[in-house]
């Protein structure tokens, strides 16, 4: 089992869950947050002094697989996030050493999906 | 005439009043939207403020309540303000300058109301050409045709303070300006409105100043301007209080969106009818409306799949028609000896002229909307592209954001 972390740019999201889904992958969980690469944002004017942010949105999403949706989940995101611009974003992964479903008090493979 | 102080005071508060409900009707509309086009809601807003404020100076009065020329449009004798001083105009005991400010205000609120349907995906250069060229050729013509001396008008149309001029304008071109741009992207998981508050606040201020609108529409402080505040009072609650129950009734609770929405629908259905009907009348138009609007946005418009996105056609078309034709029903002599006798009343051709003249706006406002669509589509575009869309138009359109997520 594995736990998918992925940034993206916050217009990628409808993109990536609808590329999510079509793999069969339909829980996730997605945070608003800010973050810092090598991107630039897009310009923002105040009373007309032009300014870049630094730190800009962007939308972590946060998905647990089994072993066999691994690929399919990660090539889903790629497909969504991808523009082939700087600051499409990043993917990390982890090994999951366990999940729990709360209402059933299930374990392991059958608690993720 | 001379000038009469009272009724000169009264169109002066009223005015101001008018003027009100446009940024506050920018944030009853800015709070249905996502977050990500609050500001561009609130700038088509403002921007329609001062652009048809100039228009209205320069040239859209004179062809509005201009001389009449063959029952079709005003005379150019207004032009730029020429001859529009203090002096009353005949049969009114304002000066001529605030009656010209007053029409001010309808001009530009009618269309601040179409910015409802096609929020999300405008582009801000084809909204900013459309909203002039939409203003000078179909508003303009129209406030002619029924109040300004035109062939509406000479029928025997009735239109108190505007149903038939306002609403039923917007709505219309609001319909087809939905079905034209088309659906907004990635709408479906981001349905609920990003700060309803905004709207309750909107909808707040909308109520207050259409006294104003349709109490100001008697042009006087006299006993028709009163029935109509009280009217408008009236119709505002009764389309509260139905919207409140359909809604409680198919969907289990009743929704503060619901309450907003059906408060506006009661008095846009007032509108037409608010100085020409009884009290009583307006608990039955205003509910009406709120009834004909829940039917239309809840159960009609989803057949139609169309993202007439913050429903001005469910709403104001919609509400705006049966007003217009309420006008046809409930009006009454005895309230205003200047209307005329409806159905109830026992006469039908007050009803006739009010669903005839509904027909013409309709189709003059869709023709004429599709028209202006087409060309300035071909000239600036009227859609952002897709990733402009996606990112929202506060940041593509005017690189601005409304909200920091920290800090």
């Amino acid at each position: 089992m594995k736990y998918i972390i992925a940034v993206i740019k916050p217009h990628r999201l409808e993109y990536v869950k609808e590329e999510l889904a079509k793999e069969g992958v339909h829980l996730l969980t997605v945070v608003d947050a800010l973050g810092c690469g090598r991107q630039k944002g897009i310009t923002e004017v105040y009373r007309g002094v032009k300014e870049v942010g630094n730190l800009l949105r962007k939308v972590k999403i946060e998905v647990g697989v089994t072993d066999e949706f691994l690929e399919k989940a990660i090539n889903a995101i790629v497909k969504g996030a991808k523009e082939e611009l700087i600051g499409d974003g990043k993917i990390f992964i982890f090994n999951m050493e366990n999940c729990v479903r709360i209402r059933t008090g299930e374990q392991g493979k059958i608690a993720i999906g | 005439m001379n000038i009469n102080y009272s009724d000169t005071v009264w169109m002066v508060v009223a005015t101001a009043m008018v003027m009100l409900m446009i940024p506050t009707l920018a944030f009853f509309y800015g709070g249905l939207v996502r977050k990500k086009n609050i500001l561009s809601v609130l700038m088509q807003t403002f921007v329609i403020l001062a652009v048809i404020s100039l228009q209205w100076i320069l040239f859209g009065y004179t062809l509005a309540f201009g001389p009449d020329k063959g029952h079709l449009i005003g005379g150019l004798d207004f032009l730029f303000l020429n001859g529009v001083g203090t002096a009353p105009i005949k049969g009114q005991t304002i000066p001529h300058q605030l009656f010209m400010m007053f029409q001010m205000m309808f001009a530009v609120i009618t269309p601040t109301l179409i910015i409802g349907a096609f929020v999300e995906r405008i582009k801000f250069s084809g909204f900013l050409i459309f909203t002039i060229l939409w203003s000078t050729i179909i508003y303009d013509p129209i406030a002619h045709w029924v109040w300004g001396g035109g062939w509406l008008h000479a029928l025997g149309a009735l239109d108190f303070a505007g149903g038939t001029v306002i609403h039923i304008t917007a709505g219309t071109s609001a319909l087809v300006l939905a079905l034209l741009l088309g659906k907004r992207k990635g709408i479906d998981s981001h349905r609920a409105p990003h700060n309803l508050p905004f709207s309750v606040f909107g909808a707040g201020f909308l109520w207050f100043g259409w006294f104003g609108f349709n109490g100001g529409s008697a042009l006087a402080m006299n006993g028709v301007a009163i029935t109509a505040i009280l009217n408008t009072h009236i119709a505002a609650a009764s389309g509260a209080v139905v919207w409140m129950i359909i809604d409680w009734k198919y969907n289990e609770v009743p929704t503060l969106l619901g309450v907003i929405t059906g408060l506006v629908s009661g008095l846009v259905a007032i509108t037409p009818a608010a100085g020409f009907v009884s009290p009583l009348s307006s608990i039955a138009i205003g509910g009406g409306g709120s009834l004909i609007g829940y039917l239309f946005v809840d159960k009609i418009k989803g057949k139609f799949g169309y993202d007439d996105s913050l429903d001005v056609f469910g709403v104001h078309g919609m509400a705006g028609i049966w007003g217009a034709i309420a006008t046809g029903i409930f009006s009454s002599k005895s309230i205003n000896k200047d209307g005329a006798n409806g159905l109830i009343y026992g006469e039908t051709s007050q009803l006739v002229v009010q669903i005839l003249t509904i027909l013409v706006v309709v189709a003059v406002s869709a023709i004429g909307t599709y028209i202006l669509y087409k060309i300035v589509d071909k000239i600036t575009g009227m859609r952002v592209d897709e990733r402009s869309e996606y990112i929202g138009l506060d940041l593509t359109q005017h690189h601005e954001t409304g909200y920091t997520l920290m800090e």
